[in-house]
């Protein structure tokens, strides 16, 4: 069983230029971003700050809902949901 | 115009050349045009800031300009600002402004960002506009796109008030209602701005598009005589605009325009989406997101992206920060109409009734100034008020009946 995790344009560069990724299902958000950081170095670090946070410009969102209305990085996931990356951006 | 030297992130202050980017690669935080502030200050001066057009572009020097052949310019900005001594005696203050952002273009003050952000978008090379809004914007985007001959695209919560939709769909571009609320509309967008070659105003041309809202600070500054206010208050919805216009006070003070300001910028939000002024008020950095719920829809982001900045804002100034409940905003739109004649939407009633609780809870002193940000117009969101306002009597048409009533309404005053 898989997920797929979308990728930002900003952190492409990070995994050979995919804009998708297949990861093998894990519980959460967290065990998902340990299991890409494992096969893309340099990756989680961009997501997580150094106390384990989600960064402060990144939205994780776990189909169509933000994780920080749900469990933050303890979200679990379903096979067939997707986890997307996003950055923060402002409107109006 | 002013050259930007490049984009420069907030956060970690890496350099990216100007092009369509907004956010940086390594943290994510929001980039920033940078200027080459010695060059403007020798080239800027009150004398020819005022031989300008009565538009934001007569402050030119100081806002991000790539081709200046490419200007959108519809002839946002230069609103008035109005001295309200009627209003003022009414809450107790002593000097009050309010800078009318209703008489922009259409209506609101998002033409400022628009016509900075379509400019750039153009001198770009882009002939696809888009944006995700809450209303202002769409209607903002839609005419100057229109002016331009760019296609539009324009997202919006599908829940959007009615004159709202009716005021964008009009300047014939594309709208798209989604079903869900603005923050669902905003990651939409982020998703499709990495799909399609399309200039996303408050997405990959925000470095240039946030910069507009600067000349709300550059514009009272100026109209006082070149003197910063005591006070500002500021509606919240993505914290952009409170962010900018503190930002726009110390740009004047570094190119020599003011003195160092001490305005100390209030937070305004309602209390059916207050993210940021729950922040404020806990003392928190940290900018817990909420789903909103009130009729203030332009204010209505529960997740804004610069939440953080406009906190930070408001703390350094000495700011507040005050909430409006959905009656406080009714009641804010009525009291301002009823004493000033200037009718303003939610965001404006928001606005009102923070300045209200602010003066009530004696934050202006004795002789200072205050200028509050009434940002956009009231036929754009009747609904709130409709059924609460309406004709005071209902008479037959004679001369009897009328004078009958009129026994009633004055014995009314």
């Amino acid at each position: 069983m898989t997920v797929k995790v979308k990728i930002p344009t900003q952190l492409r560069q990070l995994v050979g230029g995919e804009k998708e990724i297949e990861i093998e299902k894990a519980a959460n958000v967290r065990e998902i971003l340990d299991n890409l950081g494992g096969q893309h170095p340099g990756l989680i670090e961009r997501i997580v700050d150094e106390n384990g946070e989600i960064r402060r410009f990144v939205n994780l969102y776990v189909g169509d809902e933000d994780v920080r209305f749900l469990q933050g990085l303890d979200t679990p996931v379903e096979p067939d949901q997707t986890v997307s990356i996003l950055p923060a951006v402002a409107g109006g | 115009m002013a050259e930007v030297l490049e984009l420069q992130c907030r956060e970690c202050g890496r350099g990216y050349p100007v092009s369509p980017i907004y956010a940086c690669e390594f943290c994510f935080a929001p980039l920033e045009p940078t200027y080459d502030y010695d060059a403007i200050r020798a080239a800027v001066s009150a004398e020819r800031i005022g031989d300008g057009p009565p538009t934001i572009w007569r402050y030119e020097a100081l806002l991000p300009e790539l081709d200046r052949s490419k200007r959108v310019d519809l002839g946002a900005g230069f609103t008035p600002l109005v001295k309200a001594d009627r209003l003022a005696s009414y809450l107790g203050i002593d000097e009050l402004y309010l800078k009318n952002d209703t008489a922009n273009p259409t209506h609101s003050f998002k033409d400022r960002v628009v016509t900075v952000a379509l400019s750039a978008a153009r001198s770009m090379g882009f002939n696809v506009i888009a944006c995700a809004s809450t209303g202002n914007l769409a209607n903002a985007v839609a005419a100057h796109a229109a002016r331009s001959g760019m296609t539009s695209f324009v997202f919006i919560p599908s829940d959007l008030e009615e004159a709202k939709i009716v005021t964008t769909a009009i300047y014939g571009g594309n709208v798209i209602a989604v079903k869900g609320n603005y923050d669902d509309v905003n990651r939409l967008c982020s998703e499709i701005a990495q799909t399609v070659d399309w200039a996303f105003v408050n997405v990959n041309i925000r470095p240039f598009y946030s910069e507009g809202s600067k000349t709300l600070a550059f514009e009272v500054c100026e109209q006082l005589g070149w003197q910063a206010p005591d006070h500002m208050v500021v509606p919240v919805a993505s914290g952009s605009l409170l962010t900018k216009i503190n930002k726009g006070l110390h740009e004047l003070e570094t190119v020599g325009l003011i003195p160092r300001p001490s305005t100390k910028i209030h937070a305004a939000q309602a209390a059916g989406c207050n993210p940021v002024t729950d922040a404020v008020t806990r003392g928190i950095e940290h900018v817990r997101p909420v789903k909103p719920n009130t009729i203030a829809k332009s204010l209505a982001i529960g997740n804004p992206a610069d939440g953080y900045y406009a906190v930070k804002a408001v703390r350094e100034t000495g700011g507040f920060a005050q909430e409006a409940s959905d009656e406080d905003i009714v009641a804010g739109i009525r009291l301002l109409a009823s004493t000033e004649g200037i009718f303003t939407e939610t965001a404006g009633g928001v606005t009102i009734s923070v300045l209200e609780k602010l003066a009530a809870a004696g934050t202006f002193a004795k002789g200072e100034r205050v200028v509050a940000m009434i940002t956009g117009m009231g036929l754009k969101t009747a609904e709130a008020i409709t059924g609460k306002v309406g004709a005071t009597v209902e008479i037959p048409p004679n001369l009897e009946a009328f004078e009958e009533q009129l026994g009633f309404l004055e014995g009314d005053r």
